[in-house]
């Protein structure tokens, strides 16, 4: 039997089973109670339109052998339009609070605060294959760390930054010791717990966080020394620089804030990447066996790769705790974790450029249609399915080697390792 | 007074009910070629990964000594401190090359703990401190070596993945000798290599044992063994049947049954070379 023919049978097969109940029946209220009505016309509509649109999908597609060699050329265009768009995005970027109202640069904050979420978790994802599935943790322990610190001791913003990390990255280690010697699922499966329980530890110590009423009246950043309010006093930015106060300046200085705080993200990975250190995070996640008998002490390169990673989470924290002014355990549930793992799985693997697109795609693009309402759940999915599709690999795959004798060659994706934990 | 480089002592391995090692005792001398055979099955591949710590031996010892006199009990020792500590270096039976990084890469990546001595000199180097810069010039001019002696510099900057198979094979061992290593243990190195390759690897160990560098072999490849090994331990079942030199092995009529079977005691005297195309070649 024609193969094709067979195929489209047995998806018409499958879609009798599913849409049998579904479709084929139908409940009807009455006096005496519900009673079934047979549909078979609609479900026989169903079936048929499965059946022939799998055919029509089939053939088509044994029609073009050329699809996946076209995609990779679509993939090089790619990846060749990354070496002026890099400059463009990072000139729009630094731009934007000018060009834009209160508003956009609103959005640019949220944007690049997920860029740099994405950015700190390629370092883990990415470079090492460690598949983490409760960073958001990281994100709580960096933003509950300034919160506290603030509230308690009354330090400032730039104070508590690097405090922020280094808490970060102390509980990165501790979560990794236990668990970094579980590999894939597992792995996953325990970060995903991590995540859980700092967020129902928050909820519910009450006593130190405020537990689901969170902290309020976090303090801002100040530039330094200088406060944003419409006070005027010679210790405002207003008043000190004679400007007439408007609160856009706060929220644009917050902007160019996180922003530096993604661009040190990039800077540190791109250089770690081209260091012993990242180049064994690479060499983990190509093969973690080799790594061993080449005498890579794996257990602590891996607790480096979870505590940098961490540690940017915490900044990336720190930096929504004082944009906000007030966090509740609300904000990092797991859903949190889950957006920026999908920011670093389209943008593709390790690839920097690919996961700031994704982050502007995901957030921005979440936001631009929001007008749609309801609906944009449904084109947001849609949306990841077909980038899925159409570029398993993300949206720039590949990998650029960290040194070369002559020229730099892109790698094709299909010999760089995803990682199995 | 000149100890044995690597000392095997009632090395036991079982796993589960299955024992895989027993009681096996060898010794493998400095600046030798010690060639380890056996047919499949007989637990080479198991006193390898016992002696580069993938395994935890049940029981015995495996004593290695460095020419200054340190001596590393390598059962107790985890696997990245063999590597690093007792300079032991291995490559694998299928090949482990890092796919996805270039030929210089690979042969980076196994410099990794001369170029990074602990954590902090790591993340020192990302802001160009702790002379991580110089030890890298050092580390590529090493690399380029190699390189030049697996004549494989042309393709430096090539996805190790790309390489044709026999490539794969000698850029292993030029990545397990950029760990400077004083043993070097080869799990079936001439596997799928045609005759031309296998001469060229045969070639490249004597090199590295010319440069000081002792090595272990398991091989079926019993054109390379014969000619390459000083010495070689026959083993079957786990345990050991023969030990001694080429010519020694190669009449031993213990040998000759393990890999004819049990059945030949009419004719004992079967000589292996003159079986050279035999069963023993043809095990690879």
């Amino acid at each position: 039997m024609n193969p094709i023919l067979k195929d489209a049978g047995i998806s018409a097969l499958v879609a009798l089973g599913l849409f049998g109940p579904m479709i084929g029946l139908k409940t009807e209220a009455s006096a005496t109670g519900l009673f079934l009505v047979p549909r078979p016309l609609a479900l026989a509509a169903a079936v048929a339109a499965v059946f022939f649109g799998r055919l029509v999908l089939l053939t088509w597609r044994g029609r073009r052998p050329g699809r996946y060699r076209a995609n990779r050329g679509l993939s090089e265009a790619l990846k060749r339009s990354g070496r002026f768009l890099t400059p463009v995005l990072l000139a729009f970027a630094v731009v934007l609070p000018f060009i834009s109202g209160r508003y956009g640069i609103d959005l640019g904050i949220l944007v690049l605060t997920y860029v740099m979420l994405g950015w700190g978790l390629n370092i883990v994802v990415g470079l090492a294959g460690l598949l983490d599935l409760g960073y958001v943790a990281f994100y709580a322990v960096g933003a509950y760390s300034f919160a506290l610190l603030s509230q308690t001791f009354g330090l400032g913003f730039w104070t508590c930054l690097p405090l922020a990390g280094l808490f970060a990255a102390t509980w990165g280690v501790m979560l990794g010791f236990p668990v970094l010697r579980l590999r894939g699922d597992y792995l996953a499966i325990v970060t995903l717990a991590f995540g859980e329980i700092i967020r129902i530890v928050l909820l519910n110590a009450t006593s130190i966080t405020g537990g689901p009423n969170g902290i309020a009246g976090i303090p801002r950043p100040t530039l330094f020394g200088l406060q944003f309010s419409a006070a005027g006093g010679p210790d405002t930015f207003s008043g000190f620089f004679g400007l007439e106060y408007s609160p856009t300046q706060r929220v644009a200085f917050l902007y160019y804030v996180i922003l530096g705080l993604a661009l040190l993200t990039n800077w540190v990975t791109l250089r770690l990447r081209r260091v012993a250190l990242g180049r064994a995070w690479e060499a983990l996640r190509e093969d973690e066996i080799a790594c061993r008998s080449l005498g890579i002490n794996v257990t602590v390169t891996k607790l480096t790769a979870f505590a940098i990673g961490a540690a940017f989470g915490g900044f990336a924290g720190a930096f929504f705790a004082t944009r906000n002014a007030f966090i509740s355990p609300e904000s990092f549930t797991f859903i949190e974790s889950a957006i920026v793992l999908a920011i670093v799985v389209l943008g593709g693997l390790g690839s920097q450029l690919g996961t700031a697109l994704a982050a502007i795609v995901m957030i921005g693009g979440f936001e631009v249609f929001r007008d749609l309402a309801e609906y944009r759940m449904l084109l947001f999915g849609t949306a990841l399915v077909l980038i899925m599709i159409l570029r398993p690999r993300g949206l720039v795959s590949g990998r650029t080697p960290s040194v070369a004798l002559g020229r730099r060659r892109e790698i094709s994706a299909e010999l760089v390792a995803e990682g199995r934990g | 007074m000149d100890s044995p480089l690597l000392q095997v002592t009632d090395l036991t391995m079982r796993f589960g009910g299955l024992t895989a090692v027993n009681a096996l005792s060898f010794e493998a001398r400095r600046g030798e070629i010690t060639s380890v055979i056996g047919p499949n099955g007989a637990g080479k591949t198991t006193v390898f990964n016992c002696i580069t710590g993938f395994y935890r031996p049940t029981s015995g010892g495996i004593a290695l000594t460095h020419p200054d006199g340190a001596v590393f009990q390598l059962q107790t020792l985890p696997g990245h401190r063999i590597a690093r500590r007792a300079r032991v270096a291995r490559t694998f039976q299928n090949i482990r090359l890092f796919a996805g990084m270039t030929v210089l890469e690979n042969l980076l990546v196994a410099q990794h703990n001369a170029l990074m001595p602990n954590v902090a000199s790591g993340l020192l180097a990302v802001f160009g401190l702790g002379g991580h810069g110089a030890a890298e010039v050092i580390a590529i001019d090493r690399a380029r070596g190699w390189l030049d002696r697996i004549n494989l510099l042309p393709r430096a900057d090539d996805p190790a993945g790309a390489l044709p198979y026999g490539d794969q094979r000698r850029l292993e061992i030029a990545r397990a000798m950029c760990t400077a290593p004083v043993l070097l243990c080869l799990d079936e190195p001439a596997a799928g290599l045609n005759p031309r390759e296998s001469d060229a690897l045969a070639e490249l160990l004597k090199t590295i044992q010319a440069d000081g560098c002792s090595v272990l072999l398991i091989e079926h490849d019993m054109g390379v063994v014969m000619r390459i090994s000083d010495h070689i331990v026959v083993l079957d079942h786990g345990q050991r049947i023969s030990d001694g030199d080429p010519a020694h092995v190669r009449a031993d009529p213990n040998v000759i049954a393990a890999y004819l079977g049990e059945g030949d005691e009419d004719d004992p005297d079967v000589p292996l070379a003159a079986a050279s195309d035999g069963p023993l070649a043809a095990a690879s």
